[in-house]
């Protein structure tokens, strides 16, 4: 009875806190500006793929490449079905999310049994061969794409109620939302389960567990929340095309899971804020030094690259270990 | 019947570019235990190493010797200052099975924006050093063309070498050694970690081949070795990940699969058919084609 | 003072404390028995040794020079070759190759061709499969093999990790005797660490008993044999 009541009052911290978050973003998404509030969106869309990756590669160990690739699932399931079904944008999302949950399952079936450089070069190969894919076939709009436009915020909203502002509440609403879910997900048995399996997974097996069962669930949820960012990136940016997922957008969401800490949740946020700051940084340092195309275009991969490098070198499991290990060294002696 | 040949000989010439490209992947795994991804970043640098040369001079094959040397050089380079700072430094944790793979996509990302800065996205084309017309055997044309064949002959020259100095040498006999069984060879005065570096120049040279006779009367650009990696990878990994032979057959089987499917059925399904090939390897017979059942070890 | 000189030698694995101020010596040219059941640390010591793993305090000099701390490839050229554990040869590599390993590190050819006909002399059995891949070999002829590629290299000490694991008594015999002979033939000090006790102190000149990580005696082998006290702990008898 205890521990019930413990984790009741446990959960209803967390909804707590996730309720502040959302009235504090609120507050901020109305002094600040356009672009701020347009990055708002990013960073949250960002902060759902970042979750995906943490859960699959932070909890249960398995390196994929291939989230990039879920997001486009989920960016065009989305944009078909309000294109050719007209449902209401909710109705997108949720197709998003059931259509890349199903194609993480399956490639989680595929995957189940390779293991490090196996699962990373096959996840490689699907991220790499997406684009090709996407171009392949006209129903989905070939190189330039579909539309996907969720139309404009509510009139009820008023006037000064803009676009990007409707963006950035769907994509904070969303966002917190799934990490909520998430982070429930992460600490509940699935959650300790899925760190067996990383640890030592024949040891997890004589423990009874599942383990393939366990990895093609972690694929499946990871799959959907990728989906689910992919469709909100779709949103953002009113478009699904094959140049917006590109081995690029993969690498990216594997650099910022490590840099924030690829085991820790709340570090998405980070990851995202990280993100979104270095194409900026990247921009001003191009608009210094003139020659703006060649350096707009390699210089976020150069910095992306480097800082993936030397993270996970020296802080392989995020800067919260180092942390950890040097307070804990401060405690011995 | 003609077409079955031609698409054969197609296959074979394609073929044998994946072969360089498993051959260094297998090299380096069987030396070092990782996939280096950024395989397809070194060969890329060496190549347009390679395109300035033979562009500057007018010749291919000077091109092609200059694309050898920095690749090897390249090669020794990462493994020397990268690799041995990574297990160093990245052995604990969660993200230890992880670092070496992050850590080479990490190094393949650096590859290519250097690359970029320095030489911009622009496609270039290195002059082919053979004409791409296909021979003309009586009155039909046909697409294979002295081009291709050169590649063929380029390539088994290589294997032959490389054949050679693996099973006649004592340089490879310490190479094989040291990535059978490093303890031993360690016990045996082999200096291990010397001559892993030299099997990583050896995977880089090779991989600097690859990349020039890819994109010999090909467009170059950053991305356009990326394809190359993965079809090398899945070579590899059909052909078993233990074996020399192995990756050869792999890459070969690979390149006239593929072909077949591009001739007869259509481009669309390239990539997914090499795609479902990889999957199918995986699951049936992970241990590659080639392998006496010796088991997976990763 | 020549010879091994092995002084308070400390190893640990991890936190594990796994041997403790090991301490023994062995004059040139004698064969000298470590024995102790699993576990004791026999292993860790030779390993140690040869190099491959690393002292935490201690000294241990083999003619007067440190070993501790020295790569393996570079004790291998002052003459001191470890066996270790599990039969170690190269199975992908034939029988051939595996013995031109151990003089791979020479530059002259013909010396090491000289020892490899000296080596099949003494295990006549390889030299019928010298062309065969190692891994065809029974577990006696792996044994001799990978013993065979030590002695290619032409050590003057000689470190030899059980020997007689997993082998039938008959071969257990001829590979003793074998080593019995060599060590006289070619004058070299050997260390050999086995858990077949009785066999190892019959060919030894000293014993070194090691239990958790401790030397708890040392001495003759033929005094060691016949203290009841000590077979009754450490042979089973």
């Amino acid at each position: 009875m205890e521990l019930w009541r413990k984790a009741r009052d446990v959960v209803r911290k967390k909804i707590f806190f996730f309720i502040l978050l959302g009235w504090v973003l609120l507050i901020i998404g109305d002094r600040v500006d356009e672009l701020r509030v347009y990055q708002g969106a990013q960073i949250a869309m960002y902060s759902i793929a970042l979750a995906s990756i943490v859960l699959l590669t932070g909890y249960s160990g398995q390196v994929s490449l291939g989230n990039g690739a879920m997001m486009a699932v989920g960016g065009y399931s989305a944009a078909l079905t309000l294109n050719n079904l007209q449902t209401p944008i909710w109705f997108a999302f949720l197709m998003a999310i059931l259509v890349s949950a199903l194609f993480g399952s399956l490639l989680g079936a595929a995957a189940a049994r390779l293991s490090g450089p196996y699962l990373a070069g096959t996840t490689l190969a699907l991220a790499v061969g997406l684009p090709a894919i996407a171009n392949q076939f006209t129903f989905l709009g070939g190189e330039p794409g579909l539309l996907f436009d969720i139309g404009f915020p509510p009139e009820s909203f008023g006037e000064e109620f803009t676009q990007y502002k409707w963006f950035f509440w769907i994509a904070s609403f969303i966002a917190l939302i799934s990490l909520f879910i998430t982070s429930n997900i992460l600490q509940s048995r699935f959650g300790r389960t899925w760190r067996a399996i990383r640890g030592n997974s024949l040891a997890a097996e004589l423990a009874g567990v599942h383990s393939s069962r366990m990895k093609v669930l972690a694929f499946t949820i990871s799959s959907a929340l990728a989906g689910l960012a992919g469709a909100v990136l779709a949103m953002t940016i009113s478009l699904v095309a094959p140049g917006a997922f590109t081995l690029a957008l993969s690498f990216a969401l594997v650099t910022g899971a490590v840099l924030a800490g690829i085991s820790s949740l709340p570090g998405v946020v980070l990851g995202g804020l990280i993100l979104v700051v270095i194409p900026e940084i990247a921009d001003a340092v191009a608009n210094r030094f003139g020659d703006a195309d060649k350096l707009n275009n390699y210089l976020p991969g150069l910095i992306v690259s480097v800082l993936l490098i030397l993270s996970v070198i020296y802080t392989p499991n995020g800067p919260g270990e180092n942390l950890r290990k040097h307070l804990r060294k401060k405690a011995t002696h | 019947m003609q077409k079955v040949i031609e698409t054969l000989l197609i296959g074979l010439t394609t073929g044998s570019i994946y072969a360089l490209m498993s051959l260094a992947i297998v090299l380096v795994w069987r030396s070092t235990r990782v996939i280096n991804f950024a395989q397809a970043g070194q060969a890329m640098f060496a190549t347009y190493i390679g395109f300035e040369i033979s562009s500057r001079s007018g010749v291919f094959w000077l091109g092609l010797l200059f694309a050898v040397v920095g690749g090897a050089l390249l090669g020794a380079g990462v493994d020397y200052f990268f690799m041995r700072v990574l297990f160093k430094h990245a052995n604990t944790g969660p993200a230890a099975v992880v670092a070496p793979v992050i850590a080479t996509l990490g190094l393949l990302g650096l590859i290519r924006s250097v690359v970029g800065l320095t030489w911009g996205g622009e496609f270039r084309t290195i002059e082919a050093p053979a004409s791409t017309d296909g021979y003309t055997i009586g009155s039909t044309t046909i697409p294979f063309s002295p081009l291709n064949a050169l590649v063929i002959i380029t390539v088994s020259l290589i294997l032959i070498a490389l054949a050679i100095l693996f099973q006649r040498t004592n340089l490879g006999l310490a190479l094989r050694a040291s990535a059978y069984a490093p303890e031993i060879a360690k016990l045996a005065g082999i200096r291990t970690a010397r001559t892993r570096t030299i099997g990583w120049a050896i995977a880089g040279g090779v991989g600097g081949v690859a990349g020039m006779l890819v994109s010999s009367n090909n467009f170059l650009s950053p991305y356009s070795l990326d394809l190359l990696l993965v079809f090398g990878f899945i070579a590899a990994v059909v052909g078993g990940l233990e074996s020399m032979v192995g990756a050869v057959v792999g890459a070969l089987v690979l390149g006239i699969g593929l072909t077949f499917i591009l001739n007869y059925v259509g481009t669309s399904l390239v990539f997914i058919g090499g795609f479902t090939v990889l999957i199918l390897v995986l699951l049936i017979k992970p241990d590659g084609i080639m392998a006496k059942g010796k088991g997976r070890r990763a | 003072m020549s010879g091994l000189i092995v002084n308070r030698l400390n190893v640990s694995h991890g936190a594990i404390h796994a041997l403790h101020d090991i301490s023994f010596s062995v004059d040139p040219g004698q064969l000298a028995a470590v024995i102790g059941s699993n576990g004791a640390g026999k292993t860790t010591l030779l390993r140690t040794l040869s190099g491959l793993k690393d002292a935490s305090s201690g000294i241990a000099q083999w003619d007067q020079r440190e070993m501790l701390g020295v790569k393996p490839e570079d004790l291998v050229r002052r003459g001191i070759s470890h066996v270790s554990e599990g039969k170690s040869v190269v199975p992908e590599l034939t029988v051939k190759e595996n013995l031109v390993l151990g003089g791979i590190w020479r530059s002259n050819k013909a010396e090491t061709q000289e020892s490899i006909d000296q080596v099949v002399e003494l295990f006549p059995r390889l030299g019928e499969r010298m062309s065969q891949s190692a891994d065809t070999l029974s577990g006696g002829e792996r044994q001799m093999l990978a013993i065979g590629r030590a002695l290619v290299s032409r050590p003057k000490l000689l470190l030899l990790d059980e020997p007689s694991l997993g082998l039938a008594p008959l071969v257990i015999e001829q590979i003793f005797e074998t080593i019995n002979t060599f060590r006289t033939r070619m004058g070299l000090t050997v260390v050999l660490v086995e858990q077949n006790a009785m066999s190892a102190l019959e060919i030894a000149d000293i014993g070194v008993i090691i239990n958790l990580g401790r030397v708890v005696a040392q001495g003759k082998a033929s005094e060691l044999i016949n203290d009841p006290a000590l077979r009754a702990a450490y042979l089973g008898y």
